[in-house]
């Protein structure tokens, strides 16, 4: 064995917060990594600020600092624990970046800490473009023709050689952050410019343009004895010039012969040892030309990625868990194969087809260009395996949760013609956003749509394969589609078997033999009944009277060649079954499905910590998900797992196949949620809270009968159905309300109206939200401006309930609590309300039978409380209180869920922490050039960090610097820099706070008129300076010029949003710390004042602040 | 049209699938093969003569087929593809279409120009994991009634114990001249450029039913190549004064291929050898060494091997049923090559002899590239390096 044994101590870094280009797939390969290293006996150290992780579970490693990933931090981290070598290689491009930072800063050489997996020499060639290459061209391998440059002038000079249309590829960015297509010399220069801003060294690459060549990525290993393997190979159906992330992929590739695949295979053996990646998986991406086969080398990441997490999934082989262990010096022979007990040094061989279809939130970011390109703009993603392509691109269609049952049509719920509209051109920075009201249909002639869809598919877009669908019935060929699109022909080909077979369908050919057929291209119940005018279950029971069911088949890396030792499945339509179920008491857990904004990792943890809780009580765990990313769809995490759609058809064919004794709902969000129901109707027992409780929290009638029977006091509010009626409810409630749909997650469409004029502006969008979500009701409440809003997480077994934690907002109630700031304990509420709070939470558990976990959401105002939510399940927060209170709050649901009592398990109510944990939120506006930064009651953020610490305001320090905006105060004495202030009338009394704290600490105050002469009035020094509209040199300017060291700025009304919106663009442009609440502001005062004269930076661990040491 | 065929396996497994290729019967020995890529190699490579080739990837023929891809060699006219070589194709998914800029024509339009019957829409996986399960066997498919297919499938002879090298090696000896040309590995790179090499080895190839890659190997290493019929005798062959012998892969049970045994037997240390496959077991059974049937074989372009003497792993392809049994060579035999999976011989040589072999199939097509290096030894060995 060649395993290291000079190696003790390794720290492990993770990806930090999800972000679009950098999801839970690190969580995943973080995870196996430090369980991987753990095992061979190695002291694991690790460091992440993302609470909502597995890897960050106090018992991955034997320390878990859950701290901001910069280099002073990483530093102190360091030198506290001089590990002797750190693995970067497994927490995404911020990792990797940050192990480059430490390595250029002398900090490795300086503590003697090895760098494992890749040298910094290996990752300066592949991420600097020039270096990538020449050491490209060295070994015979073609790259795109590019130039990089620094400066628009640099820029104009390289586009002579690459002509347009020209990529650019900002450097040392993550998704593609920042990059994009330049069509023509009209829209260059400020591509280049938005480009050169996102790159952290101001550089950028300018490509010569492949549109139209198909992409591949081969997902590679190699060891320290350059033993060399391909995991996987992925196709992309959409040809170069989609981000890869947002592409649909295929896996393996499937318009490659045996020679140009092997062309392939020779290249990516040669880039991994030219580049000198010594151990490890890495992933090498190429574009070939449809035309004569040519390939050019397009990029290479010498680390495990997003790719690897889905090839791993796709194969069964763990890349991110042998990575680990060939980093710590063994070779490939020398492992094992979990699967199938061979060795480890061979090729996955399947004999399915995988689809990854990428998961889009435009709905959230109204004004974003929905054009994909080479920046990645998808917030999520989900798998399907299929014994063909056809089968598994209709899985992958319906595991996205978009409401549709396969690969439909969107004819009548889109509408074409208005879509096929030329875009208004909008500088990309600084104009704001026109909101259009959606339009009913109106009725188009074919000829219309035709040429409409003509237009739509040539255009890279999140449904473009459903235009083309569309497109197809519509009559255009497939040659013709060909050239629109450049699509291989044999993905249209097989696109146009399913059209094909669906018109079987709607023509009434619905026997048996024919069933069977569109089930194995993969036609859902749901699908079939639509076309065919019946129901699913009636599709179903005749179906299963018919005999056709489908059967599990394994993922095994050995295309059956091998008996597999682990139950990882799919369904499929063959002739046998390979699930072989046991007898023993077993649950089904239902995953979250696709990351999405208000659905992300959160559920992913529960999910994951249900699975080990219930394999602690004994139970067999079986999972069921459809999210290559997570944790859970790892084959160890649970018993046996099912990689299927999360719909009701598929989770029933499981139930039928494992006879579960029942099934948890409430840890996977919305999705299983609303499975329950459906669930329950057709006799599959649900564990934990009933369904009816579930449906008393979330009916508003109801609802407002359990608080009154509970005398507990909530906001006025109303029911409406329609627009109409929506405004008479809110004129009779009084303004300011809250608006939203019934029924939908994160937020989506939830507004505050001040007016009945504002309401009347939004109310079209909240009715058509509404008929998203398949409801007509309108909830309309009374906002309760300017109240604290507080989370609170629960567990109940029914007959006692235990506080988990109570988080107050520092936002005021009106934010999305998903975006809010929350802190543990609350820094400003009184014992009295923190103890009320504490009991009306009691009294809902109770009332409601909660069985599990439970989250309320208050708002204080006036000394008094209000309920204003109660949703009896797993929440956003449970993973960031259990981090900040060191209690698995999803493990002990899980068991109460189970039939265990908290008198069983020991549960008390836990004592106060001493210390401070503050959560973040994180947002992808950078991605999405043209959209506002403000924040509401629509949830937009996609990810969190933790900041933890003995007070508030080093928390709120700690969790700013782990968002990527840390604030310092000028050091003792000095001048520092400048804060903008500019805040609405009724914040102006606070600000003047703020201005005087502000100044205290050595900085100097800018301040818009009105804001100016408030400040002046306190006799607080103050500068002013021009808003926008009042022209140049306005804030904007100051801001380019890099004079603000940070923002506060709050507004109200529509009109002052819109002025003041490109003062928030460009803050974001500029990576500016900006707060747009006052409160945010204030405590931002706090944590300044505590971290002057703080020379070090502090470090602990969760295991130490567990320990209360 | 009779849109219904089946599959039937001399146990009595029936497999229902759709007819496509030539119409009616065959029979043969059902194999399943792993590759994910290259079906046309596989359905050209003379070694599976015989046979029924099970494909565990399920989208076959998406690329269609091509005349340069070919495997099989048509004595009489090398440039001309001769077509396929197996008995009989069994694919889950055959493409409705042909995808490729090099495709000439379908895999249907294919087999059924050259007589071969194929099955499609068959649960390939249920097959294969029977075939793993209970061992190849004999199978009968197309669209005559199972119980015909299941007589039939009976009635076939056991593979032990055949010689079907007489059905694939040519009948009289032909010269080989063509090299892989741009396809070979680093033909782009600004450093490659075909080798000058001192002297140009004369290659004698024993042909059991050689693979045309393997041919093109030993021209670009610089050897002039004469192929010969499997039946030519080590004095026929001497007299050609060749620098190397090359014994071929190809199909069938090796210990029935006596002839061929004599021959290496009698050229044994008077002329270095290399052998590929069956020529591996040749060289094993002329050494000393006894074959035997593997339950399944070994079939695919995944299979790992240890390079005992490196250390290195090599992906390699591999398609072979029989196997050289360790234990039965002579202590003056070395095993250079293993399997990692299962241990058994996948490399031997006899330094004192200047042979060697391998079981595997170094020259891909289809498959990795990892082994071409095997195609220098040869050469060094035949230039007394």
């Amino acid at each position: 064995m060649s395993k290291r044994t000079d190696l003790e101590k390794i720290l492990l870094i993770g990806a930090g917060p999800i972000v679009i280009g950098q999801a839970c797939e690190f969580d995943y390969s973080g995870t196996q990594g430090a369980k991987a290293l753990r095992e061979e006996g190695y002291d694991v150290v690790l460091v992440n600020s993302n609470p909502a992780t597995i890897m960050t579970d106090p018992e991955m490693a034997r320390r878990t600092y859950v701290e901001p990933l910069d280099v002073a931090t990483l530093t102190a981290i360091l030198e506290r624990e001089r590990p002797d070598a750190i693995l970067p290689t497994l927490g995404g491009q911020t990792a990797l970046n940050l192990a480059l930072a430490l390595d250029r800063a002398g900090v490795l050489e300086r503590l003697g800490i090895e760098m494992l997996g890749a040298k910094p020499a290996a990752i300066e060639k592949v991420e600097d473009r020039a270096l990538f290459k020449q050491a490209m061209e060295k070994i015979g391998l073609s790259c795109p023709k590019a130039g990089v440059a620094h400066s628009i002038e640099e820029a104009w000079a390289v586009a002579k050689s690459t002509g347009f249309p020209s990529i650019l590829r900002p450097s040392f960015t993550m998704g593609g952050t920042g990059g994009g297509i330049a069509k023509d010399e009209t829209e260059f220069e400020a591509k280049v410019a938005w480009a050169l801003s996102q790159s952290p060294t101001h550089e950028v690459l300018i490509e010569e343009s492949l549109l139209g060549w198909r992409e591949f990525e081969l997902e590679v290993i190699r060891d320290k004895a350059d033993n060399f393997i391909v995991v996987c190979s992925i196709e992309n159906i959409d040809p170069m010039g989609v981000h890869t992330g947002d592409s649909i992929t295929v896996a393996p590739a499937m318009t490659l012969t045996d020679r140009e695949y092997q062309r392939l295979r020779d290249a990516a053996k040669a880039v991994m040892t030219e580049i000198g990646v010594e151990t490890g998986g890495s992933n090498v991406q190429f574009a070939v030309s449809p035309y004569d086969g040519r390939i050019y080398v397009i990029e290479m990441n010498p680390r495990v990625s997003r790719s690897s997490a889905l090839a791993s999934k796709a194969t069964g082989y763990p890349i991110a868990k042998v990575a680990a262990k060939l980093a710590v010096g063994y070779t490939l022979d020398e492992l094992k194969n979990d699967i199938t007990g061979t060795s480890a040094a061979f090729e996955p061989a399947i004999d399915y087809v995988v689809t990854k279809w990428p998961r889009f939130a435009f709905e959230k970011f109204p004004g974003a260009d929905a054009t994909l390109g080479t920046q990645m703009k998808s917030v999520g993603e989900v798998m399907s395996i299929g014994r063909t392509f056809c089968e598994s691109l209709q899985k992958a269609a319906r595991s996205l949760e978009t409401a549709r049952d396969g690969f439909v049509s969107l004819i009548g719920r889109v509408d074409y013609v208005q879509l096929a509209l030329p875009r208004k051109r909008r500088d990309l920075g600084m104009d704001a956003p026109e909101h259009d009201p959606p339009s009913a249909l109106p009725p188009a002639t074919p000829d219309a749509l035709r040429a409409a869809l003509t237009t739509l598919v040539q255009v890279p877009s999140a449904d473009r394969l459903f235009y083309v669908g569309d497109a197809m019935r519509l009559g255009i060929t497939n040659e013709r589609l060909f050239e629109l699109t450049k699509i291989d022909p044999w993905f249209l080909a097989q696109l146009r078997r399913i059209i094909d077979a669906e018109q079987q369908i709607s023509s009434g050919e619905t026997g048996p033999t024919q069933i069977r057929r569109y089930k194995r291209l993969g036609f859902s119940d749901r699908h079939i009944a639509t076309l065919s005018g019946s129901t699913e279950d009636a599709v179903r029971i005749a179906r299963q009277a018919a005999g056709i069911r489908p059967v599990f088949a394994r993922v095994d890396t050995c295309a059956a060649e091998f008996v597999a030792l682990t139950p990882y499945m799919y369904s499929t339509y063959e002739s046998q079954s390979e699930s072989l179920p046991t007898s023993s008491r077993k649950v089904v857990i239902l995953g979250g499905g696709p990351n999405r904004i208000g659905q992300g990792i959160e559920f992913d943890y529960c999910c994951v910590h249900a699975a080990s809780a219930l394999r602690e009580q004994g139970f067999e765990t079986i999972m069921v998900n459809c999210n290559p990313e997570t944790v859970s769809t790892d084959y160890d995490t649970s018993d046996r797992l099912y990689f299927e759609p999360l719909t009701l058809e598929d989770v029933l064919a499981i139930c039928d196949e494992e006879e579960p004794i029942g099934v948890i709902v409430q840890f996977g969000g919305q999705t299983p949620l609303k499975l329950a129901v459906p669930l329950e109707q057709r006799g599959v027992r649900l564990l934990g809270t009933s369904a009816d409780a579930i449906d008393r929290a979330e009916d508003r009638g109801r609802f407002d009968q359990l608080l009154t029977k509970l005398s507990l006091k909530r906001p006025r509010s109303g029911i409406a159905k329609g627009a109409a009626e929506a405004l008479d409810v809110a004129d009779a409630i009084g303004y300011p309300v809250l608006a939203r749909p019934s029924y939908v997650l994160g937020g989506r469409a939830m507004m505050i109206a001040y007016s009945r004029t504002e309401l009347e502006g939004y109310v079209a969008q909240i009715v058509e939200a509404a008929r998203d979500a398949g409801t007509t009701s309108i909830l309309v409440d009374e906002f309760l401006k300017d109240a604290v809003e507080v989370d609170v997480d629960c567990v109940c077994d029914g007959k006692r309930a235990v506080i988990g934690g109570v988080m107050q907002h520092i936002e005021e109630a009106g934010i999305h609590s998903g975006d809010s700031t929350s802190v543990l304990p609350p820094y400003s509420l009184s014992p009295e309300i923190v103890v009320s709070i504490e009991e009306q939470t009691r009294m809902l558990a109770l009332e409601l039978g909660v069985i599990g976990l439970m989250n309320v959401q208050f708002a204080i105002k006036g000394g008094e409380v209000y309920v204003l939510e109660v949703n009896p399940r797993a929440s956003r927060t449970v993973p960031f209180v259990s981090k900040a209170t060191g209690r698995a709050l999803a493990k002990i649901a899980a068991k109460l869920m189970a039939g265990a009592t908290l008198d069983d398990l020991g549960i008390e109510d836990g004592e106060l922490p001493r210390h401070v944990a503050v959560k973040e939120s994180v947002f992808p506006f950078s991605k999405f050039p043209g959209v506002d930064t403000i924040l509401g009651p629509e949830m937009r953020s996609t990810g969190e960090v933790m900041g933890i610490a003995d007070t508030f305001a080093r928390a709120f320090g700690k969790a700013m610097a782990a968002c990527g905006t840390p604030i310092t105060a000028p050091r003792e004495g000095e001048r520092g820099g400048r804060v903008f202030i500019s805040v609405k009338d009724d914040d102006k009394p606070a600000a003047t706070v703020i201005a005087r704290r502000m100044r205290a600490l050595g900085f100097e105050i800018v301040a818009t008129r009105g804001t100016a002469a408030a400040i002046t009035r306190a006799r607080v020094p103050v500068t002013v300076v021009s808003k926008v509209n009042e022209g140049s040199p306005h804030v904007v300017d100051a801001i380019k010029a890099g004079s603000i060291a940070f923002v506060i700025n709050t507004t109200l009304g529509a009109r002052e949003v819109k002025d003041s919106y490109s003062l928030r663009r460009q803050t974001l442009l500029a990576n500016i710390p900006y707060f747009t609440t006052i409160a945010a502001g204030l405590a931002a005062c706090d944590a300044l004042e505590a971290g002057r004269g703080e020379s070090s930076v502090r470090v602990r661990s969760l295991q130490e602040w567990a320990a209360g040491s | 049209m009779n849109d219904v065929a089946h599959l039937v396996l001399a146990d009595g497994k029936v497999f229902e699938g759709r007819p496509f290729g030539a119409a009616g019967v065959t029979v043969g020995e059902a194999v399943f093969t792993t590759t994910m890529t290259g079906y046309q190699e596989v359905a050209t490579d003379p070694s599976y003569y015989g046979q029924l080739v099970v494909m565990t990837a399920p989208e076959i023929g998406n690329v269609g087929v091509n005349a340069a891809d070919s495997e099989s060699i048509d004595p009489l006219d090398t440039t001309r593809d001769p077509g396929p070589k197996l008995a009989g194709f069994v694919v889950r998914d055959l493409s409705p279409i042909a995808s490729s800029w090099r495709a000439e024509e379908t895999l249907g339009a294919y087999l059924a120009r050259h007589g071969v019957v194929g099955i499609s829409e068959v649960d390939t996986r249920s097959l294969v994991r029977h075939l793993r399960d209970h061992g190849a066997q004999n199978a009968a498919m197309g669209t005559a009634p199972p119980d015909e297919l299941l007589r039939r499938a009976q009635q076939a002879p056991d593979m032990n114990g055949l010689d079907l090298v007489q059905f694939v090696t040519p009948k009289r000896p032909y010269a080989w001249t063509e090299g892989r040309g741009a396809w070979a590995p680093g033909a782009g790179s600004p450093d490659f450029q075909r080798q000058e090499r001192a002297g140009s080895p004369h290659v004698v190839c024993l042909d059991f039913g050689v693979k045309r890659n393997i041919l093109r190997c030993l021209v670009d290493v610089g050897c002039k190549v004469t192929v010969v019929p499997a039946s030519t005798t080590a004095a026929e062959i001497l007299a050609m004064k060749p620098d190397g012998v090359f014994l071929s892969n190809g199909p069938g049970d090796p210990a029935a291929v006596t002839y061929a045994v004599e021959t290496v037997k009698a050229l044994l240390g008077k002329v270095p050898m290399f052998g590929i496959c069956l020529g591996h077991q040749l060289l094993g059974l002329a050494l000393g060494g006894k074959t035997f049937k593997l339950k399944f074989g070994h079939r695919g372009g995944n299979q790992p091997v240890k390079d005992l003497a490196s250390g290195r792993i090599e992906i390699t392809t591999q398609n072979h049923g029989f196997c050289v049994d360790l234990s039965t060579l002579p202590e003056s035999v070395q095993s250079t090559h293993i399997h990692l999976n299962d241990g058994t011989s996948e490399g031997l040589a006899a330094p004192a002899l200047r042979a060697f072999s391998v079981q595997y199939h170094p020259e891909a097509a289809a498959g990795p590239h990892d082994s071409l290096y095997l195609f220098d030894r040869f050469r060094a060995s035949m230039l007394g390096a």
